[in-house]
């Protein structure tokens, strides 16, 4: 299989603080990698150097074989679906409004009722965005970032403040992309339950890499989960 | 009263170039209220009394060197904002009482106020001229086409900037455009209602259809329809009571606007 990504060597240093030291992995075509670490792991950091949003690391970042500094045409491949989006809460837009934003081509307009059918949001398409909940504006999104045909779909925290109903199914959307759909989905996440039944691939970050590889040999193996869980713990008590 | 109002050639030009600017001030407007830049047109319009009184002094067509002050103003406030962290309500608000300041001094070194001061803080519609209403024409035009051209862009980059930067879109010179368009748009709606009633233009037939619409579009063409019904009538009422055009202007749209509050608010109390 074709290494889709590939991060080498990534460093970020913010002013007070190193927030990536030196990750290296790949992601080959059709994985599904789940990206777990506490807060402050540097997960967000990671996926704003990947998307272009943050240009000052060290290190390279390859999409499809060529470096992200060159070209920004890759971004064309990538759908992306942010932590919590954020946008005025009465901002007069329909559901179809907001995910026709971001299309690339006038040809692919064809693609948005399929879509939103997809997603369960068929019926929602002439409803002001603000006024759905936190789960539908959740699949909206997702419609949003699937609209231009993506190769990868790139999800920061996306359950975060959502119910248990909604989660479940953006989670069976989620399986359904990347088995049928043959999509590459790179996902951080803080439920490791969910890692574990979705992903094929781990990656386990804080600040460094400490553990990637296949997503059997990182829940089979205790010791390595105890110590994710001591570390988040530790990182949890400390926020409280 | 007749219609005889309607044949004075005045009039035409008065009604033509007042449908032009509400058109204009409703569509660019309502990215500046999304973007939560609201008071953006009113800090232009004051830097642009600068302007006026600049070429008044020197003896230019006051509008061209309030275009040129306020086309600058628009782009520094937005580099002050971008380069040293100052919230965009306080770089408007700086730029706000300068462009006043600026002006209060100029006026003070050519000899005090005149009438043409008066009639670029609260606008002289009736007065506008055939080269006049042909610019406002003009400046509408391209003003549009550009909006239409890059629409998507536009309002995405209002909607979300970083998801809207992610699509490739560059919302940067996306940022200056707006700016820059609305510096034109400010300077060109003067002569409607003057320098200190600008941003009401801009602002209240917005926030009403933003009550209103569902989606973007219909948002602005709501928008828009309010804007022209004020206009219009506020220029013949005025003209027909004897009063000041810009203050009829922004008083029936406040009306429009408290009327909507209104309905909205009896709409709630009966699903209550």
């Amino acid at each position: 299989m074709l290494n889709i990504v590939e991060i080498e060597h990534l460093t970020v240093q913010y002013p007070d603080v190193k927030a990536l030291d030196d990750v290296s992995f790949t992601v080959k075509e059709g994985d599904f990698l789940g990206i777990i670490g506490p807060n402050g792991a540097g997960k967000s950091t990671l996926f704003a150097s990947m998307l272009g949003l943050n240009t000052k690391y060290r290190g390279t970042i390859k999409f499809f074989g060529q470096d992200i500094k060159k070209s920004k045409n890759y971004l064309k491949e990538i759908g992306y679906v942010p932590q919590k989006p954020i946008f005025e809460k009465n901002f007069p837009a329909t559901v179809t409004d907001v995910v026709k934003m971001s299309l690339q081509k006038e040809s692919n307009e064809k693609n948005i009722d399929n879509i939103l059918q997809q997603l369960w949001i068929h019926e929602l398409r002439d409803r002001r965005i603000g006024e759905l909940s936190g789960g539908q504006q959740q699949r909206v999104f997702i419609a949003k970032a699937l609209v231009n045909n993506p190769k990868i779909l790139i999800l920061d925290e996306p359950v975060t403040g959502i119910d248990q109903q909604s989660i479940d199914l953006f989670y069976s959307i989620l399986r359904e992309l990347n088995s049928k759909q043959k999509i590459t989905i790179i996902w951080s996440s803080h439920d490791l339950d969910a890692v574990n039944q979705l992903a094929n691939h781990v990656a386990c970050l804080n600040r460094t890499l400490f553990f990637h590889g296949e997503s059997d040999e990182f829940f089979q193996n205790d010791d390595l989960v105890k110590q994710y869980s001591e570390a988040s713990m530790q990182e949890h008590m400390h926020h409280h | 009263m007749s219609l005889e109002i309607l044949t004075f050639s005045f009039m035409h030009r008065a009604l033509i170039s007042g449908v032009a600017i509400a058109i204009l001030c409703s569509v660019i407007g309502l990215f500046l209220v999304l973007r939560r830049y609201s008071l953006f047109g009113d800090a232009i319009a004051h830097s642009s009394f600068g302007g006026i009184a600049l070429g008044l002094l020197a003896g230019v067509y006051p509008l061209w060197t309030a275009y040129g002050v306020s086309l600058v103003s628009a782009l520094l406030i937005t580099r002050i904002k971008e380069k040293f962290n100052i919230s965009g309500d306080a770089s408007v608000a700086v730029l706000l009482s300068s462009g006043i300041a600026v002006g209060l001094v100029i006026i003070g070194i050519s000899g005090g106020f005149t009438v043409d001061i008066f009639s670029f803080l609260f606008g002289s519609i009736l007065l506008v001229s055939v080269n006049d209403t042909i610019l406002i024409l003009f400046l509408t035009g391209i003003i549009l086409i550009v909006v239409l051209l890059l629409y998507r862009q536009i309002l995405y980059s209002t909607f979300n900037e970083e998801q809207a930067k992610v699509s490739g879109v560059p919302v940067e010179k996306i940022n200056y455009l707006i700016v820059f368009m609305a510096g034109i748009t400010v300077v060109t709606s003067i002569q409607l209602v003057g320098v200190l009633l600008i941003s009401a233009l801009f602002v209240i037939p917005n926030v009403t259809a933003i009550m209103y619409g569902k989606g973007f579009k219909q948002t602005a063409i709501i928008s828009i329809t309010f804007s022209i019904f004020s206009v219009v009538t506020g220029i013949l009422i005025s003209y027909i009571l004897n009063i000041t055009p810009a203050g009829t202007i922004v008083l029936l749209s406040i009306a429009l606007f408290a009327g909507t509050m209104g309905i909205k608010s009896t709409k709630l109390l009966s699903k209550n």
